[in-house]
């Protein structure tokens, strides 16, 4: 049971979720942006900081294709889900 | 001791590793649904939830977030460990995973328990409560009209994800007590370890979206 991939540097990736994290707290408490702009921008910052994890922490990025498809087909799913909810607004 | 296990034919995974992430596939569906619930009761509700730090206590829970990534690293150092044969350093990185996790863990009842003290509920703000005196005073700021959601909306999607922490840290505690220690993980065969940082893995990321949209919006 070898890992055939190289591994990536562990403390670099925690790093930068430790920034992105101290960038999150300081967009929503400091920063005098529009509250939409900031919505944007809040939920750019995690959907990066879970991909962060997703792609170095849980080795997505090194796994074969096929996995990846399997961890990856909920997301699409759940956005539908999300938005299918949301447009009963719209209705 | 097992022998390695080979990989199933199709993905190339072996079985208890493609069964995590069938479940994690599953375990998106269900925070999808509460994640979703959370959108649709936030920007369909009569009025505007309270402003974030108003209520939730953000130093504290900024720490507890730091906290769950360092256990991240800490997990993915313990996998490292015993793909290169390390029994030393896997004790060591596991049982530090378990710490943080139990902290985190721990934390968060504190969170609860302050929480409720000052009158927070999952049913709004306790009546004659220091943060429903607050909320007479300025309405808008602690989302008077729609507390109830609030208070629901936060214990239901905070609530099951500590939950699946717990059982994270359930989980690597047993392995650590019944696999780790005994030395029963080697170079050749550590799914066990691979399978359970998967998990705790994903339940590191839920918290990154959840304390975004729960905390920070």
């Amino acid at each position: 049971m070898e890992t055939a991939h190289k591994r990536p540097n562990y403390i670099l990736i925690w790093a930068y979720l430790a920034v992105l994290t101290a960038a999150e707290l300081a967009l929503a408490f400091e920063l005098p942006i529009s509250r939409n702009l900031k919505l944007i921008l809040l939920l750019f910052l995690a959907v990066w900081k879970a991909a962060l994890v997703g792609m170095f922490f849980m080795h997505l990025k090194f796994e074969r294709w096929n996995l990846r498809i399997l961890a990856i087909i909920p997301l699409p799913l759940a956005a539908i889900f999300v938005l299918a909810a949301m447009s009963e607004h719209v209705w | 001791m097992r022998p390695p296990y080979p990989a199933e034919r199709g993905l190339d995974v072996y079985n208890t590793k493609l069964g995590m992430w069938v479940f994690l596939a599953s375990e998106v569906m269900f925070f999808t649904a509460l994640i979703g619930s959370y959108v649709i009761l936030r920007f369909g509700a009569p009025g505007e939830w309270a402003k974030p730090g108003a209520v939730l206590n953000i130093p504290v829970t900024a720490v507890n977030t730091f906290l769950l990534i360092c256990s991240s690293v800490s997990m993915v150092k313990a996998y490292a460990s015993i793909a290169d044969g390390d029994q030393q350093k896997l004790r060591f990185w596991l049982g530090l995973t378990i710490l943080i996790g139990a902290t985190f863990v721990s934390i968060q009842v504190y969170e609860y328990i302050h929480l409720v003290e000052k009158g927070f509920l999952p049913s709004g703000y306790r009546e004659g409560s220091h943060l429903a005196e607050l909320a007479v005073a300025d309405p808008v700021k602690y989302g008077a009209t729609v507390a109830g959601l609030y208070g629901s909306a936060f214990y239901t999607m905070t609530g099951f994800h500590g939950f699946h922490v717990t059982c994270g840290v359930i989980s690597m505690a047993y392995l650590y007590f019944t696999k780790v220690l005994p030395g029963k993980y080697s170079k050749q065969d550590y799914r066990g370890i691979e399978v359970v940082g998967l998990y705790w893995h994903f339940v590191d990321l839920v918290w990154i979206i959840l304390f975004t949209i729960v905390y920070l919006i």
